[in-house]
């Protein structure tokens, strides 16, 4: 891949990129499709029901059945609705959401872009997203979605501000904002060199707000069903409504990958005698457990109040993270030079 | 300058918590609710009307209707108001009956009521372990009247069937299950911080506020008055069995949800009991005329369903029809209450505060 | 003609001794008629030499009254009697100028309190309205049961709303159902039927727009 991307651009090149990406996007509907086929059976198997085990052996083909209903479904648009900016907004959310996932490392060789400032472009690309959302919920004209895009919209400014002051832990001590540059730099052999445990309070920070970011439970406000009924998405059918449900899940493929490569040390193994197995093994059981996390706080916690969620954003894990940025600095500083 | 402007946001008939097909119109500051109008009648189907042309035997399947959660004590308040007023005698096997399956009604509805509203604060899970527990109950009802929602089970002078074989037993067993269930309940949800911030000092208010709006139930108890009409004026055979009525003392929405809880624990207690002192044999119907035909007058009888104080007012002209009957309906009494309490709150306190007060919309229109 | 006769006089008898039967179960019955209304007589003699012993809750009822004719007016009540079929509820039949009146005293009254109204019912008698108010004191116990009547045309009971709020939404329910109109009520308004339904649905004489249903 990097070759590739160093050369300049021909037309066999911009071939090869696009079936690179045509591929890559394959492999990220499947982790799609599966995600939801896992949560609704994790969430399912936590709720004492068996969930999806219907269509296809073990109910596997049941996200795909859905897909495709989703896919055929009619594709309504309010008639008062802001027309072009109903259109718009599932694209918006959905272009930022794939594009994010070209910087992120899966193990020493396998990567697609190496990006100097990985990380903030996955920072700065990923706030697009939120902007679909508060669009999606304007354009729809209907008063839950606006609500629900207006909490989105303070949301976003209340999470992305501690989640990005979060990571600057981690910055200051791998020295670089180059995701892969960060996962080397935890490299020690043991998993105590990883990140999460000098970065404790940055990492708790960086999930919680990553959870917010996500607006999964119990941050999952601008959907909340209760209040909301479905919030920005209210309006949205077939596969416009599909958009929105994949880029919330390529996030969590995202968010994922990040805080595996950010704290959890990436592709290294967690004790030097285990380092036989190869790194794709390691990254992928850490993936998997941040994914299976998130599920297993949505069947876990109930959802959190508008009020409460931004006095927690900005009276708790601002604050936090600024401390946590001053000590690792003092910390630096101190010791280390 | 910035023009503000109040957002007027329709809440239901259809919303996913509403609890039916109730409606509430509330303006909005922002999230701020600054006036809530609930309308009503929906679901409004003239039981009142439609019950002066019937016999009060065939009323009866109409009050399963009315709270469709709790059926068994809708039956009860009304076969209990024309024995009350005919003077029947109901045989003790019969009352035994009753006061089980009244029982197991109240647990049931709490369970509903705990797994609604931990999913209107946005937690799925204990919606389907609290339907679990339920099923049980359904279950049971389901072998002894052959229905698991509009049981039809009470009859003016008993009850319409005996106990099967080996039922009481099934009772029995439950209740050492449920016990511990709602222990592991208990620790699963009432200490998380999240839900205890949602639920703790929201929609509060004081005794006298809740006299005067005549609410009743766990609405009533959670300001601390010691009004449960099993303990205050004893029907059926309450007054045989130990049990506490538990209090709160803030009238806010965790004291609400702990009174629920304890409910059960409470109701428990009566069932363990009434399981024990459970008559061998014996009839499940009284002597009753062929024709019922209460004498001319008027009564009012009143129990404690689990939403609090349902009544029935029946007015009779000596034939077998009411001449008018009118149900004094828990959840519509108790929703009063709500548009005081919204005025100033946020459209999440909104779903808060309605599932606390725990209305079953079939029995709010009637 | 002797056989005739003698069949005749056979037939005459018989007819006589038919007669005889006849007046004698006839004299049976008007003596048994005698006896008992001589019996019912007496019986409705010596009922009021044994009245029967009054309802423990009379005291209570006389002490409502009494209070209500000192302290509101000499005509507030118009009737008043205990409920023997309601496990001796006490009644009062209150005056429909002096209800609202009545009521707070009701509630207020220190040796009254009755601070918890649990229901209200409108009832249309055909030849008239009432409206009953179920009151309770949740301190003492003691239970009232208080009937405001109006006539069927243009029916008005005073609000007891301001009172009890938990009046509310029952008198907006019987004003909708059965069209008893409450002055003094806040917010008075339909609240099961549509706001343009013709007709109040609980009255005897309502036609239904489809009366197979």
């Amino acid at each position: 891949m990097p070759p590739w991307l160093n050369e300049s651009l021909t037309w066999g090149n911009a071939l090869i990129l696009f079936l690179w990406a045509a591929v890559f996007l394959l492999i990220v509907l499947g982790f799609v499709t599966y995600a939801i086929y896992f949560e609704r059976k994790v969430i399912g198997w936590m709720q004492l029901r068996i969930g999806p085990n219907r269509v296809g052996p073990l109910g596997l083909l049941q996200t795909v059945a859905d897909i495709f209903k989703l896919l055929i479904k009619e594709d309504t648009i309010p008639r008062k609705a802001d027309r072009l900016l109903f259109v718009l907004a599932p694209v918006l959310a959905y272009v930022p959401a794939f594009s994010v996932l070209a910087v992120l490392p899966y193990t020493q060789k396998l990567y697609f872009a190496d990006l100097n400032v990985g990380l903030l472009y996955y920072v700065a690309l990923s706030g697009i997203t939120t902007l679909a959302i508060v669009l999606g919920g304007w354009a729809s004209n209907n008063k839950y979605a606006l609500l629900g895009g207006m909490r989105s919209a303070a949301q976003m400014i209340s999470y992305e501000v501690p989640l990005v002051i979060s990571v600057v832990g981690v910055i200051l001590l791998s020295g670089s904002l180059n995701l892969r540059e960060i996962v080397m730099a935890q490299d020690g052999g043991w998993f105590w060199n990883w990140n999460f445990l000098p970065q404790i309070v940055g990492f708790v920070v960086f999930i919680i707000a990553a959870v917010s970011e996500l607006n999964r439970t119990p941050f999952d406000l601008p959907e909340a069903e209760s209040e909301l009924v479905a919030g920005y998405h209210v309006e949205y059918s077939g596969f416009r409504f599909a958009f929105f449900m994949l880029s919330e899940y390529v996030y969590v493929y995202a968010i994922a990958a990040l805080t595996t490569v950010l704290f959890l040390g990436g592709w290294h193994a967690p004790a030097p005698f285990l380092e036989f197995v190869p790194g794709i093994v390691w990254f992928l059981l850490k993936f998997a457990f941040i994914v299976f996390f998130l599920f297993w706080i949505r069947a876990t916690f109930p959802r959190i109040r508008v009020d409460q969620l931004m006095a927690l954003g900005w009276k708790v894990l601002l604050p936090a993270a600024l401390l946590n940025v001053f000590l690792t600095a003092a910390y630096l500083e101190l010791f280390i030079k | 300058m910035i023009r503000t402007e109040e957002l007027l946001l329709n809440v239901g008939p259809q919303h996913p918590s509403t609890h039916g097909v109730f409606r509430i119109v509330v303006k909005l500051d922002g999230e701020v609710i600054t006036e809530a109008t609930p309308v009503m009648g929906y679901l409004h189907r003239g039981t009142e009307k439609i019950a002066e042309n019937l016999n009060f035997t065939q009323i009866i399947p109409y009050t399963d209707r009315m709270d469709y959660v709790s059926a068994m004590t809708n039956n009860y308040v009304l076969v209990h108001a024309v024995e009350t007023m005919m003077g029947l005698e109901v045989p003790l096997r019969a009352e035994f009956l009753r006061l089980i399956v009244m029982e197991l009604q109240r647990v049931a509805s709490h369970l509903v009521w705990w797994g609604t509203y931990l999913l209107d604060i946005g937690a799925m899970s204990p919606f389907l372990y609290a339907f679990r527990d339920r099923e049980i109950i359904i279950d049971l009802f389901n072998e002894l009247c052959g229905a698991r929602l509009t049981y039809n089970y009470m009859r003016v002078g008993g009850v319409k069937w005996d106990a099967p074989p080996g039922w009481m037993d099934k009772v029995k067993e439950f209740i050492p299950y449920m016990e511990n269930k709602l222990q592991e309940y208990d620790n699963l949800v009432s200490g998380n911080e999240i839900f205890l911030a949602r639920i703790k000092g929201i929609g509060r208010y004081d005794a006298q506020t809740a006299v005067d709006y005549g609410l009743s139930g766990a609405n009533l108890r959670c300001t601390g008055v010691d009004w449960d009409l099993r303990k205050a004026e004893p029907y059926s055979l309450y007054s045989r069995f130990e049990f506490d009525v538990p209090l709160g003392k803030n009238g806010d929405c965790y004291d609400r949800y702990r009174i629920r809880l304890e409910e059960i624990r409470q109701s428990l207690r009566i069932l363990k009991q009434a399981v024990q002192q459970f008559p061998e044999g014996g009839d499940t119907m009284g002597k009753v005329p062929r024709a019922i035909r209460p004498p001319a007058g008027e009564v009012y009888v009143r129990i404690e369903s689990p939403r609090g104080e349902i009544g029935c007012h029946i007015v009779s002209k000596g034939k077998a029809e009411p001449y008018r009957l009118k149900f004094r309906r828990p959840s519509f009494v108790n929703l009063q209450i709500l548009p005081k309490l919204l005025v100033g709150e946020t459209m999440t306190n909104l779903i808060t505060i309605l599932g606390g007060i725990d209305i079953v919309v079939g029995e709010v229109d009637c | 003609m002797s056989e005739e006769q003698k069949s005749e006089g056979k037939a005459l008898t018989g007819d006589a001794d038919r007669e005889a039967k006849l007046k004698a179960a006839a004299e049976a019955r008007a003596a048994r008629a005698a006896a008992k209304e001589k019996a019912d007589a007496e019986a409705a003699q010596a009922a009021p030499e044994e009245p029967k012993p009054p309802s423990p809750r009379q005291p209570e009822l006389d002490e409502i009254v009494s209070l209500l004719k000192r302290e509101v007016h000499e005509d507030a009540v118009l009737e008043a009697y205990v409920n023997e079929l309601n496990g001796d509820m006490p009644t009062v039949v209150a005056d429909g100028g002096r209800w609202r009146e009545a009521a707070g005293l009701l509630k207020k009254h220190e040796r009254l309190g009755f601070d918890y109204l649990r229901n209200v019912s409108g009832v249309d008698y055909e030849t008239h309205m009432e409206v009953v108010y179920h009151l309770v004191s949740l301190g003492s116990k003691r239970e009232l049961a208080v009937k405001v009547r109006t006539e069927r045309e243009a029916a008005s009971v005073s609000s007891a709303t301001p009172v009890w709020a938990s009046a509310n939404w029952n008198e907006r329910e019987i004003y909708d159902l059965l069209g008893i109109d409450f002055p003094g009520h806040p917010d008075l308004r339909r609240i099961m039927m549509p706001d343009d339904w013709v007709g109040h649905p609980l009255r005897k004489d309502y036609e239904p727009h489809d009366p197979e249903v």
